[in-house]
């Protein structure tokens, strides 16, 4: 019996002893940022744009305090849980000092609940729903929110459109489109004009006819669309398969190629609120980035400057911190006070909140085109 | 609602169930024969778009090509799919064979995650079937015409097959009594290699019609109009074609008219078919048309 | 008889035994590993409880449902709404309020959890009815229809589920004492329930209904029975799982899961509680492992990128061929018994 005891020990023991093996965590040289970006699923092409930008942010700025930055990328699959995931296991497995991330709203809140808890620092480049920094001492954000966001579109579609009479289609499955529906609600029926149907639709649906056949009863003058570039590029052709032939005003999630692509004709002249457009830059930070990406062969959306003004940013703040400290970082990013980044003059607000304007881009020509600017409050 | 409106929902639910159905008669075709759920039926509808799309955006085809080429070459996948993963199992306990289907289903949606990208696509739709047309106040867009006319045209070719040749003969008498037909000196496997080519090729034409009608796709794009002809299937009769057909026109239709005329459910439309399906096991397992009338 | 009596309470020592050596190796984990390999623990506990109860109804009753998503979906929804605390609850349902009764309720974890598998074991006596009508592919089919529409009524029911916004801010309870715990006494229970007369009778349904109901079995209710305990246990590891990734959807509770439960239960083999328990707990190991080839790696100024969807083809070519070339997995229908693992020791003994 005892031999085969002996036998049987390693079988057990082995697998007890590959728990406490420590995961790679040598004290090394190069700072870590952890990225967490959609890099599949529904909402990738963000993820990839912003990729992209804070890749080519990277090249520019690779070192601060004489150490070289080091890009942990997590894929989050577009999945809430899977960036829970992500963000854990940047946090307890590659042990990062700083995060940036992610895309969209539902997703950056599932992680930020755990980076706070880690007391780690987290920049989003494009989060743009209001509960995403409440109450988060370590989450920060360089994009403009929704409740400005809404409220320009409102704004926007009364005086430059002449709107009175606006129909909404609302991605709920999405904090993001949800909160800004009804931010451009409130905003538009402030104004004066009127909300005639809202209807609700889901991510990955493909059929809006229902939708859509009650709206055309409704008779809108301007279809508001705050939803991600999938659904609103459909939506807007089966709304002119269905003779619904409006103005159609989206928001910043709908800035994607492929909002060209799928819509093809059908999104000709749509009119977007942005967070920037390449026309409209001024900064040295903004020229100098566009130089450095005009390899990558793709037109600098909002979604690649506010990628690489995330790197900066956060940059900017290690470099003023001194270190890496998750608290130093943080207090250095909360007093980021006219930063001239890439996609415009960035100041970040009590609440964790960058302060700036945005653009207004129409497509024309199958290319999004800069039409205006709206600026904050 | 006004009669025009009801006309236009109308049209929309018979193209939307001309597709169904075309998905549908691989599911009992290859059900009729030897007593499978292909469950990966929906996948394969998947990668003939993929199919498609290549061959237009990336070999530069012309449109009607890529579509043909598409069609041949998911008519091949459905052969390697039996001849790789169903025909191992075929005299395995029947669990294991639908546990096999749900594998392969779930590979190729993965394997399309894997090759193609889980990014959608656009998915190139011909001008000719972007046109509204107005009559007498109905907007009529033209692709809700060409899908049920091209369907039809399909259906006839596949009646043809199995009523006017002999390999149909033989399909149809398989599925009545595989070991007798055997024993008459018939080879089974190239008439379940059959089924299952035309199967995959019917369910290549209504993929790819629907990737026109929604231009988009991307490798999940398969499960839903996959688990909806499935409904159909049932809803007609498993293992009966004229059922597959009936079913699939009956649940394109009233999943539109439930829509439209109900638009506080449109959100339980998917439910809507599973629905249908537990009631129709429930209290006609046999669906609505019952089997015997065909293979 | 005495000589019988004697080891029998040996095995059973054996077995009390282990069961401190587990825990004690997880008081161990609990204050030494790091919170990701918890984590991972916490997932393999809770898949051990769903493959357990899963293959209760599939491999010991014989009847292939396709549906725990449905219970673990009802499980999780009701203990995380329990939970949740109400002013929590308000910042959540931003479309419309939640609902009078569950706006203000809030319990601890146990009894939250417990009502949890109690609306699953319900939803399963309910389903039971339709389901059991019918067999074969067909039952896998109803079922999974049943799990669709659980998880439509899910994203269409706003004032209670919160539709497809999903719920978020759930305390984070679920740690390796409730997991295991709760993966403990599944285990114990489903195998006592095997062993009995109750089990006896659902493996005889399984080999042959008409001869197990000719023998004076009540086979529907066996069927239900199985059903009814399966439902129970997988909406206990739904309300853990919700409480150990603290937000859920919809989504989360797709055909998907179903997968993945199915993929451990057929490798394990169909009716070996003993091959489930192993099978959930190299599966959710071998899905970590995967996950390091699918994600794009970006260290420093190499970009690999990663093969998104790789760890489910591996998952799915694994099924297949287990199928085709090995359709009774790990175990067959074996089980583990102490008296076994004595005899194994006695021959080495002899051996050596």
């Amino acid at each position: 019996m005892s031999r085969k005891l002996i036998f049987l020990i390693p079988v057990f023991v082995i697998p007890c002893l590959l728990f406490f093996l420590p995961s790679s965590s040598l004290a090394s040289e190069p700072i870590r940022i952890g990225v967490y970006l959609p890099m599949t699923g529904p909402v990738a092409a963000f993820g990839q744009m912003e990729w992209a930008g804070i890749q080519t942010a990277h090249q520019m700025r690779p070192t601060v305090l004489g150490r070289q930055v080091e890009l942990v990328l997590v894929d989050e699959k577009s999945d809430r849980i899977e960036a829970a995931n992500a963000v854990s296991r940047l946090l307890k497995k590659e042990k990062v000092q700083a995060i940036i991330g992610s895309a969209t709203s539902s997703n950056t809140m599932a992680g930020a609940a755990l980076s706070e808890k880690a007391k780690i620092p987290m920049v989003s480049p494009t989060a743009t729903l209001p509960l995403v920094t409440q109450n988060k001492k370590y989450v920060f954000r360089v994009c403009f929110i929704d409740s400005f966001q809404g409220e320009a579109a409102a704004r926007f579609a009364y005086r430059n459109l002449r709107a009175r009479r606006v129909a909404v289609i609302v991605d709920r499955a999405q904090d993001y489109c949800v909160g800004l529906a009804s931010y451009f609600k409130r905003a538009f029926t402030h104004l004066g004009g009127k909300v005639v149907s809202m209807a609700y639709c889901q991510t990955g649906d493909q059929d809006f006819s229902a939708q859509l056949t009650s709206i055309l009863a409704s008779q809108p003058g301007l279809l508001y669309l705050p939803n991600y570039y999938t659904e609103d590029a459909l939506i807007v052709r089966q709304a002119q398969e269905l003779g619904l032939n409006v103005p159609v005003l989206s928001a910043d999630g709908a800035q994607a190629p492929e909002l060209i692509k799928i819509g093809g004709k059908a999104v000709e002249g749509l009119y977007l609120l942005a967070h920037f457009a390449p026309e409209g830059a001024t900064t040295p930070l903004a020229k100098e980035f566009m130089e450095s990406f005009k390899k990558s062969r793709e037109e600098t959306s909002g979604f690649h400057a506010l990628g690489a003004d995330a790197y900066f940013v956060l940059l900017d703040a290690i470099k003023r911190a001194g270190c890496t400290n998750g608290d130093a970082v943080r207090t250095a990013l909360a007093s980021t006070r006219g930063f001239g980044g890439v996609s415009g003059v960035i100041t970040i607000g009590p609440d964790g909140n960058a302060v700036k304007s945005a653009v207004i881009l129409q497509v024309r020509g199958g290319q999004f085109r800069y039409l205006t600017i709206v600026k904050p409050w | 609602m006004d009669l025009p409106l009801f006309l236009q929902q109308l049209l929309n639910g018979i193209s939307l169930g001309s597709l169904y159905a075309l998905i549908a008669i691989g599911y009992t075709m290859v059900y009729g024969i030897i007593r499978l759920i292909n469950f990966a039926h929906g996948d394969v509808l998947m990668v003939s778009t993929y199919f498609t799309y290549f061959g237009i955006s990336v070999y530069a085809l012309p449109w009607w090509l890529s579509v043909i080429i598409a069609i041949l070459l998911t008519a091949l996948l459905g052969i390697l799919i039996d001849l790789g993963a169903y025909r191992p199992v075929r005299h395995a306990p029947r669990v294991s064979a639908l546990i096999t289907a749900i594998g392969v289903s779930f590979l190729l949606e993965n394997l399309g995650l894997v090759v193609f990208g889980g990014r959608p696509k656009a998915f190139y739709r011909p001008d000719f079937l972007n046109k509204t047309y107005e009559l007498a106040g109905v907007h009529v867009f033209s692709l809700s015409i060409w899908v049920p006319l091209v369907t039809a045209l399909l259906l006839v070719l596949v009646f043809l097959l199995l009523y006017r040749t002999r390999v149909g003969a033989a399909m149809r008498a398989v599925a009545k009594d595989m070991e007798m037909v055997q024993l008459m000196g018939v080879d089974v496997n190239r008439v379940i290699s059959l089924a299952f080519a035309v199967g995959s090729a019917l369910a290549a034409a209504g993929g790819i019609m629907w990737a026109m009608k929604y231009p988009q796709i991307n490798p999940l794009m398969g499960i839903i109009p996959g688990l909806k002809a499935f409904v159909a299937a049932v809803l007609g009769g498993i293992g009966n074609i004229h059922g597959a057909v009936l079913g699939g026109f009956l649940l394109g239709v009233m999943e539109i008219l439930l829509v439209a005329f109900l638009p506080s459910l449109a959100g339980y439309r998917d439910a809507f078919a599973f629905i249908l399906l537990i009631l129709i096991l429930l209290f006609r397992p046999t669906g609505l048309v019952g089997k015997g009338a065909s293979g | 008889m005495s000589d019988w009596r004697g080891r029998d309470r040996t095995y059973r020592l054996c077995a009390y035994g282990s069961i401190l050596c587990l825990f004690a190796f997880l008081f161990l984990v609990e204050n030494y590993a790091d919170e990701y390999q918890i984590r991972i623990l916490n997932v393999s506990a809770i898949f051990v409880t769903m493959a357990v109860s899963y293959n209760l109804i599939n491999g010991v009753a014989g009847q292939f449902s396709l549906g725990p998503n449905a219970f673990m979906a009802v499980g999780a929804y009701t203990t995380a709404l329990l939970t949740i605390s109400p002013a929590e609850k308000e910042l959540c349902f931003i479309i419309e309020p939640i609902i009078w009764p569950l706006s203000v309720l809030h319990l601890p974890f146990l009894p939250s959890l417990l009502i949890g598998g109690t609306f699953a074991a319900l939803l399963g006596f309910i389903m039971a009815f339709p389901v059991f009508r019918v067999r074969g592919d067909y039952l896998a089919i109803v079922t999974l229809g049943f799990g669709e529409v659980v998880r439509v009524v899910a994203n269409n029911t706003q004032s209670i589920t919160n539709g497809p916004l999903g719920l978020k801010g759930l305390p984070e309870y679920t740690n390796l004492w409730w997991s295991w715990g709760v993966a403990v006494f599944t285990v114990f229970c489903v195998t006592r329930l095997v062993k009995s007369s109750f089990g006896r009778a659902m493996q005889a349904i399984r080999e042959d209904e008409v001869a197990a109901a000719a023998m004076g079995i009540n086979v529907f209710r066996h069927k239900m029975l199985a059903f009814v305990v399966h439902a129970f246990f997988a909406g206990m590891a739904g309300g853990l799982m919700a409480h150990l990734v603290t937000t859920i959807s919809p989504t989360l509770f797709s055909f998907f899961l179903t997968f993945n439960l199915l993929v451990i239960i057929v490798i394990g083999g169909l009716g070996s509680m003993t091959g489930s328990i192993i099978a959930a707990i190299i599966i959710t190991y071998a899905g970590e492992w995967l996950r390091a080839v699918e994600e794009p790696m970006a260290i420093g100024p190499f970009n690999i990128p990663g093969i998104p969807g790789m760890r489910m083809v591996v998952f799915a070519i694994m099924l297949i061929l287990v199928m085709i070339f090995a359709r009774q997995g790990l175990m067959g229908r074996r089980e583990f018994s102490w008296e076994w693992f004595c005899g194994f020791l006695r021959t080495g003994e002899r051996r050596g």
